[in-house]
């Protein structure tokens, strides 16, 4: 059965739920794939501290829009990860109690509407970046729940930075309001790609059994090479003083994130961790009589529709 | 049923447009087919993607196993009668 994992991998074909696969590639992609599932979810807490304070109705109803898909896209991810032999109950539990980890960009907070506009054009621009290599990953429904997201999440990056290119074109203290934004946001924009390549204890195995086809660093380095001249057009600068182009790799050269930072906000002790947490596990407490309530009636009426037979 | 479920998982199926096949699209949990048909065109049918759903208990899905993929389809391969190509035409006939 090995020899049919390994040929299946070798043929581009991709491994189904029911087909043979290797306890630890297995493993490996609940990982990954139920990281990803938590990101979106945590990922709705940040944007939706400004549903209420948005500052149009047009701006308002986007906003609600995008929040709501990515209510969706940790579903799709969600079952995802289910067809590996994992319940929701299991999944949750492991968010809930800090055992599973998600994306520490979502352990910042979001403190002006620019904020906003640097999620949607930075963030979510990084995460279309890996998510279109994901479309290409080698586990069947989690390639499929790639292809239906990147499709809908390419309008969320054009609402940043459409957000990111009015204020740039405002008033003063609205352009540094977007430049402050992008201060803050670089660094933990270039971090969500991972540790550098020589330090990511999980990239060799990915690459092998094409779960990512590209290593942490190249998709950053496409990253760099895509945002810089969009902050350059509208009068933005990069918070990176060895930003430079280099004629020879046909890239830019940039500094290294403070890898600190990284492992310090993955551990717990990023600004907002407690409190992400917190809300996430206060919803799902909320929700509890919701859930308790549909099962109630789902009974009653299986055991009244058995009553007529 | 654990006190704490998200209720059975049910799979999607999306009709693009009417008179066409309904297409597999991906599966939610719900407690009854009423709400998975809800859950269905709220989570699957956002932006225009069909007219049209159908859920079923992904437990009632009776699939073809990986294992088999030679022996169950294999015996297609020799057929090729089946094929319109396999036969011969006289020249004077263009189109049948």
């Amino acid at each position: 059965m090995d020899a049919n994992f390994e040929a299946k991998l070798a043929r581009n074909e991709n491994i189904e739920p029911k087909d043979w696969m290797p306890d630890i590639y297995r493993k490996h992609l609940i990982r990954q794939v139920s990281q990803h599932a938590h990101s979106e979810i945590i990922g709705m807490l940040p944007e939706g501290n400004w549903i209420t304070r948005a500052p149009s109705l047009r701006a308002k109803m986007v906003l609600i829009a995008k929040v709501q898909d990515e209510g969706g896209h940790g579903l799709y991810l969600y079952t995802a990860a289910e067809s590996l032999n994992i319940s929701r109950e299991e999944l949750l539990e492991q968010l809930h109690t800090g055992k599973a980890k998600y994306s520490s960009i979502f352990n910042y907070p979001t403190l002006t509407w620019a904020d906003i506009g640097a999620i949607g054009w930075l963030v979510d621009g990084a995460a279309i970046m890996n998510q279109v290599m994901l479309q290409r990953t080698s586990y069947g429904p989690y390639a499929r729940a790639m292809v239906r997201i990147c499709k809908e999440e390419s309008f969320h990056q054009r609402q940043g930075y459409e957000i990111t290119c009015k204020l740039a074109a405002g008033t003063k203290e609205q352009k540094e309001m977007a430049q402050d934004a992008l201060n803050r946001f670089w660094w933990p924009t270039l971090m969500m790609f991972g540790p550098p390549d020589a330090a990511s204890s999980n990239s060799e195995n990915a690459i092998k059994w094409k779960i990512k086809r590209e290593s942490n660093d190249q998709l950053r380095q496409r990253f760099v090479n895509q945002t810089v001249p969009q902050a350059e057009l509208i009068g933005l600068t990069i918070p990176d003083k060895n930003l430079e182009w280099n004629e020879a790799k046909k890239g830019y050269d940039f500094s290294d994130p403070d890898w600190k930072e990284f492992n310090n906000v993955i551990h717990g002790n990023g600004p907002c961790n407690r409190e992400r947490l917190g809300a996430r596990v206060k919803a799902h407490e909320n929700g509890r009589w919701v859930r308790e309530a549909a099962i109630a009636y789902a009974e009653k009426r299986k055991q009244k529709a058995a009553a007529y037979q | 049923m654990n006190k704490d479920s998200q209720g059975a998982l049910w799979e999607v199926f999306v009709q693009k447009k009417p008179g066409q096949p309904y297409v597999h699209c991906g599966n939610l949990h719900a407690f009854d087919a009423e709400m998975a048909l809800q859950n269905a065109r709220d989570v699957y049918t956002r932006r225009n993607e069909g007219t049209a759903l159908w859920v079923v208990p992904s437990a009632s899905i009776v699939a073809s196993s990986p294992e088999d993929i030679g022996p169950f389809f294999e015996p297609a391969n020799d057929k090729v009668f089946r094929h319109p190509t396999f036969y011969k035409l006289p020249k004077e006939i263009k189109h049948m």
